[in-house]
């Protein structure tokens, strides 16, 4: 009768351990997100050109950048074709699990020099990001989100010496435009996508990083071109490369 | 005799009656190809049974459909996307409700503002804007064209409106506080758009631009023979709302970060003054002063030295 009784608690034992590991296993596949999603952005064709910008308005930044002026950065080619300010992001087949991570990271939105920077930053949703005024003078930052979208416009003034202002957007948008009223040639984007993402770099190269194994859809967008999609297979321990080529108009 | 033969004359009645009749059939055509755009049935308008609650008012949208038609459709248009007829016509152009984004709200920057601030606007109007003071409707009928407008956003139904902003009791008006609020002016740069002597004649004023895109200009403290009106109401109350909540949808942004609530009074006292025809306490006490505004000490010790280089250009008188 007793022995009887060892067995069953043992079976039980052993039944509740397998079940805990199993539970504890899922998240940790999950939490096993080490691929990754490589590539280069390139513009084919001329790229149009980008206007110098006059900062004489703004004393202070028309200084800064005396020796080294400005342009527009709709459109910004390195050396070799490649595109920068390219947002990229997984727009289908992230699990749940890895689309809900928000990155613990607060990323700087900085008003330099009468410029933004970066000229494009991707957020998650609900991730912090805080604005920051870098200049001698004030800024209004604006964003514009799509109307009736779930996030939406504000407007608000940050002279030198404020604190940095600590914000979210609470919804998916690709991309929200900022703009400061005051200085009418700043512009910038704020992408917010769930999940990994990635922006391009001066030679036109990102990186999306902690991605769980499986098919998905990545999506690349620029300011002037656009978006444009390709589906790829991420295998555990091997890069995918996905290179998206614009054509310039 | 230089007579025309009967057969060219008949051949040049023809001529012209067929070049008549194919112009006439061109035109014809024409005239119902751009009505072919504008006519057919329009999509009815889908009136929502939103509300509005003003006191103990409850506002219903669907007693306003007639009053909106006669009255407001004009240049909001039937589905208060800004497209009336009148419209083009107009500048600034009527508020477009289907984004839900308002300028005279007690709430902050961002959010939608409460019904109180829409019954408002409504029977306000909107000064240096085509937008009449509709003081002519009853107060439940206000209510109603609140409830309304809430009819044309999905935001009404998702969202509640902002926190009204508190607005602390209102201190005296001193010539040390006007000293403040002129410090406040040039430190916060009201200048760059609303000019030194606030006559919309900062140096970004050409370049504004609302969210639509359309040129727009800094309000003008000093027009106006007597006294000029706010777009937001004339109370020294309905200043204070303006730059702590900032006007959405315009270049004007929120102060409300940057502010301290007994601050914003003397930047209100302040700009009273700009006001320069006007009659008030503030006016007063300048005159008083002779018109010099001291500048201002600072008696608080600062625990930092704020940057010195970021004048307006000839000071801040």
């Amino acid at each position: 009768m007793k022995a009887h009784y060892k067995t069953v608690t043992v079976m039980a034992c052993t039944l509740l351990m397998l079940g805990l590991s199993l539970m504890y296993s899922t998240p940790s596949v999950s939490g096993a997100a080490t691929g990754t999603v490589t590539g280069t952005i390139k513009l084919d064709g001329t790229p149009p050109h980008q206007k110098p910008i006059d900062m004489s308005k703004e004393p202070n930044c028309a200084k800064e950048h005396a020796s080294n002026p400005v342009t527009t950065e709709t459109v910004v080619v390195g050396p070799k074709g490649g595109l920068k300010w390219v947002v990229v992001y997984i727009s289908e087949g992230l699990d749940s699990g890895t689309a809900g991570q928000v990155p613990p990271v607060k990323p700087k939105w900085d008003q330099k020099g009468c410029q933004y920077i970066p000229h494009v930053m991707a957020l998650d949703v609900n991730q912090h990001f805080e604005v920051v005024n870098s200049d001698p003078h004030s800024h209004n930052i604006h964003p514009l989100p799509k109307p009736n979208g779930p996030n939406h416009e504000w407007n608000r003034s940050q002279p030198p010496g404020t604190p940095p202002f600590d914000q979210v957007w609470a919804g998916e948008e690709v991309a929200i435009p900022v703009k400061c009223n005051i200085h009418p040639w700043m512009h910038g984007y704020m992408a917010v996508v769930k999940g990994p993402t990635a922006v391009s770099d001066d030679n036109g190269s990102y990186t999306i990083k902690d991605l769980p194994p499986g098919n998905y859809t990545v999506t690349a967008w620029q300011e002037v071109y656009g978006s444009q999609s390709q589906k790829v297979t991420v295998a555990p321990g091997k890069p995918a490369t996905v290179d998206f080529t614009y054509k310039a108009k | 005799m230089n007579r025309m033969k009967p057969m060219h004359f008949v051949g040049a009645i023809l001529f012209t009656a067929i070049l008549g009749l194919v112009l006439a059939a061109g035109c014809i055509a024409r005239v119902y190809a751009q009505e072919a755009a504008n006519v057919g049935p329009k999509p009815p308008v889908v009136i929502k049974p939103m509300e509005s609650h003003i006191g103990n008012i409850t506002g219903h949208a669907a007693a306003a459909a007639s009053d909106f038609r006669r009255y407001c459709a004009g240049c909001h248009g039937d589905y208060g996307d800004s497209n009336g007829e009148n419209a083009v016509w107009l500048d600034p152009k009527p508020r477009d409700f289907t984004i839900a984004t308002f300028k005279c709200r007690s709430t902050p920057t961002g959010t939608l503002p409460t019904d109180e601030d829409l019954f408002n606007t409504i029977g306000r109007g909107l000064t240096n804007s085509n937008m009449p003071i509709w003081n002519t409707f009853t107060k439940q009928q206000r209510a109603d064209l609140v409830a309304y407008v809430k009819i044309f956003s999905p935001r009404w139904e998702k969202e509640k409106a902002g926190e009204p902003i508190k607005i602390p009791a209102e201190p005296a008006v001193t010539m040390e506080s006007i000293s403040h609020g002129e410090a406040l002016f040039t430190k916060l740069e009201c200048w760059k758009c609303h000019g030194l002597h606030g006559e919309g004649d900062g140096p970004s004023a050409s370049t504004l631009t609302d969210s639509k895109d359309n040129p727009i200009r800094p309000y003008n403290f000093a027009a106006g023979k007597n006294d000029s009106r706010f777009k937001c109401g004339n109370t020294n109350q309905d200043i204070y709302k303006i730059f702590m909540t900032g006007v959405d949808g315009t270049p004007m942004p929120s102060f409300a970060d940057v502010i301290q609530p007994n601050d914003a009074w003397d930047l209100v006292h302040f700009l009273r003054t700009l006001q320069v025809s006007r009659h008030g306490k503030e006016n007063e006490v300048l005159s008083a002063a002779h018109g010099v505004i001291p500048p201002y000490v600072d008696k608080t010790p600062a625990p930092a030295a704020a940057p010195t280089d970021n004048k307006p250009p000839g000071g801040g008188n």
